[in-house]
């Protein structure tokens, strides 16, 4: 037992040595995590250098992007550059927020359905079918309608309550594979509980998954935040991207030329989730030998 | 498959009990008074009015009576078809507010889906160990997917009808005609409707593409494409058999999609002002009109329950597996 407690941290130490060497000759991996990273410091270091409030009404209204304005101003003279990394930081909250809430609730409806089986499966998985079926997009629409408060927090908790179900069956599915194998039997034998077992022995040995799972809902929710934040549901305690492409258009950027208004939010999601997407490709290579190119 | 089918019909009917529970609950139980905010948002000064339209709410909703008898009344409605009355189109029923929207949402949304599915597919397949092609695919693909409908929209808007002023950028149809059956109606609505139907069309292709070419790549791995090219098979017979076989987790997929496509309609019919139910629900976000809401909202839920289950005796037909009861039958 002693021997065996020995060999596992040794073993893990070099798989993780050897995912980090694929992971540093990556292309995909290195650049869908260096632009996330772009624009996540630019989230948060930005705004200490943007001494204007990004709602604040300015003297200059409409004016095409310059050396004062880097983004140019809107309608009301708000300063964009302002606007846009600010509603980075609300962007990157909401998918941390979003993704992390569907990610635990998908991990627990997913590792126990896959583990327990029977009664308990056949039930989560009803209920992960139903929550799958239903729109996710008009229940949050229901919700944030009738709630009113619409803070990035709030707006992230509810993108989460409704994120998970895909991600609850893919783990099922992972956890079936594992259930059966022998060093789960072997800790079945030797005692070890449920949740034990659960986070001992199968988490661990899909961690990578878990990750890449994280990652997929991470932009998904920034996706479906930034809908929302277009249909005029979004928080009305700060700025987001979404919020900025609806101001846009209901102040009519697009007729008025004023195209400096839209294009930057919106190229700001397309990146940070294309980015996250690329990158989880770029895993799934250094994870999975079978796809390593070399 | 009889199993298959009661299975998938238990989790749809289920689905739509939770749907109008919920539909149900959210006013009732959500902090806070919705009959206080809906009155305060009217704006009256007058306190006999106040009064008034706070008692008209109460009945509507049915308030004063015991919540069992709030829900068993509200099925029944339901199930009579009645959604209530439109606050925004005031005396309009919700369910012709809709129904008038639901023609102009489902010409947008049935031949995008069907379309960039079939073509998405066939470009990931073609693409797929294709070393040019895939390296151009695939990036533009993940570019794609990862575009938020409404910014796809908004460019194409600014760019194909602003700036070039080839197509209209706003409405269902010119403002100077009448919905008549004729042929200069009918040309103005497609020109309408063409920007819309290519945004919704673009974003989703990007995601059938790169799940088509992965499936294959993965198909093309396995023993019986081995096998074949070793008996020396046409690598085009090879490419068809994977086709098949790659074919049935995007049907799958497709079912899964749905949600996300109807979210991106919305979205891009509120860029277009297209009057279908994306801007019907803006309307009745910005006039606080809850019915039309829920009533757009029961409207969506039952509508992708219904293309589930389209979907789902697309898959029998297609899979075999599914009517013998062996493997898959569980997808």
């Amino acid at each position: 037992m002693t021997a065996l407690q020995e060999v596992t941290p040794q073993e893990r130490e070099g798989v993780r040595r050897e995912a980090l060497y694929f992971a540093v000759r990556n292309g995909k991996l290195l650049t869908g995590f260096g632009v996330v990273a772009v624009l996540l410091v630019l989230g948060l270091v930005g705004p200490l250098f943007t001494d204007v409030p990004p709602n604040q009404y300015g003297p200059r209204p409409m004016s095409p992007p310059s050396a004062e304005h880097w983004f140019g101003t809107t309608t009301f003279g708000q300063d964009i550059f302002a606007q846009f990394v600010h509603g980075l930081r609300s962007t990157f909250a909401v998918g941390a927020i979003g993704g992390g809430i569907a990610a635990v609730i998908g991990m627990l409806v997913g590792f126990t359905a896959g583990y327990r089986g029977g009664v308990v499966d056949e039930v989560l998985n009803m209920l992960t079918n139903v929550v799958l079926v239903i729109p996710a997009l008009a229940v949050l629409l229901i919700v944030n309608a009738y709630l009113g408060i619409r803070s990035v927090a709030v707006q992230g908790l509810f993108i989460g309550l409704t994120q998970w179900p895909w991600a609850a069956r893919a783990i099922r599915a992972q956890t079936f594979t594992l259930r059966s194998r022998e060093f789960v039997d072997l800790a079945r034998m030797s005692g070890a509980g449920t949740w034990r077992i659960i986070t001992r022995e199968i988490a661990p040995n899909m961690s990578s998954y878990l990750f890449m799972t994280f990652i997929l809902l991470f932009g998904g929710s920034i996706l479906i935040a930034s809908s929302l934040d277009f249909i005029g549901l979004g928080p009305t305690d700060a700025v987001s991207l979404g919020l900025m492409l609806q101001n846009a258009t209901q102040w009519s950027a697009l007729q008025l030329g004023m195209w400096w208004w839209f294009v930057p939010p919106g190229a700001a999601i397309t990146a940070v989730v294309g980015a996250l997407y690329v990158a989880n490709v770029g895993l799934d290579e250094v994870f999975n030998p079978k796809l390593r190119e070399l | 498959m009889r199993r298959y089918f009661r299975r998938k019909l238990l989790v749809y009917g289920l689905t739509f009990f939770v749907a109008v529970t919920v539909n149900w609950m959210i006013p009732r139980f959500m902090p806070g008074d919705p009959v206080a905010s809906m009155v305060a948002r009217a704006n009256m000064t007058q306190p006999q009015a106040v009064a008034a339209m706070r008692a008209y709410y109460n009945d509507l909703f049915g308030f004063d009576q015991p919540l069992w008898q709030q829900y068993l009344s509200f099925w029944g409605a339901l199930l009579r078809g009645d959604f209530g009355l439109s606050i925004w189109l005031f005396p309009t029923p919700v369910g012709t507010v809709i129904a008038d929207a639901v023609p102009y949402t489902l010409a947008l949304v049935v031949p995008s889906v069907l379309l960039s599915w079939v073509v998405g597919n066939w470009f990931g397949a073609y693409a797929a160990r294709r070393r040019v092609l895939d390296n151009t695919v695939l990036p533009i693909g993940y570019i794609l997917t990862a575009t938020p409908y409404m910014w796809l929209a908004v460019l194409l808007a600014w760019g194909l009808g602003v700036v070039a002023g080839l197509f209209p950028v706003a409405g269902g149809y010119s403002f100077s005609m009448q919905p008549t059956w004729s042929w200069a109606f009918l040309l103005d609505l497609l020109h309408h409707w063409a920007l819309p139907f290519l945004s919704l069309f673009l974003v989703a292709l990007g995601g059938w593409a790169i799940g088509m070419r992965n499936m294959i790549i993965y198909e093309l791995e396995s023993d019986y494409a081995n096998y074949l090219s070793a008996l020396g098979a046409p690598s085009r017979l090879i490419r068809r058999y994977a086709f098949r076989n790659a074919v049935l987790p995007q049907i799958t997929g497709l079912a899964l999609q749905l949600g996300v496509i109807v979210a991106g309609a919305l979205v891009t019919e509120i860029v277009f002002a297209y009057p279908g139910l994306g801007s019907l629900i803006l309307k009745a976000i910005q006039n606080s009109d809850f019915f039309l809401l829920q009533g757009t909202f029961l409207f969506i839920v039952l509508g992708v329950l219904i293309a589930n289950f389209i979907i789902d005796i697309v898959y029998v037909v297609v899979d075999p597996r599914t009517r013998a009861g062996m493997a898959g039958a569980d997808a």
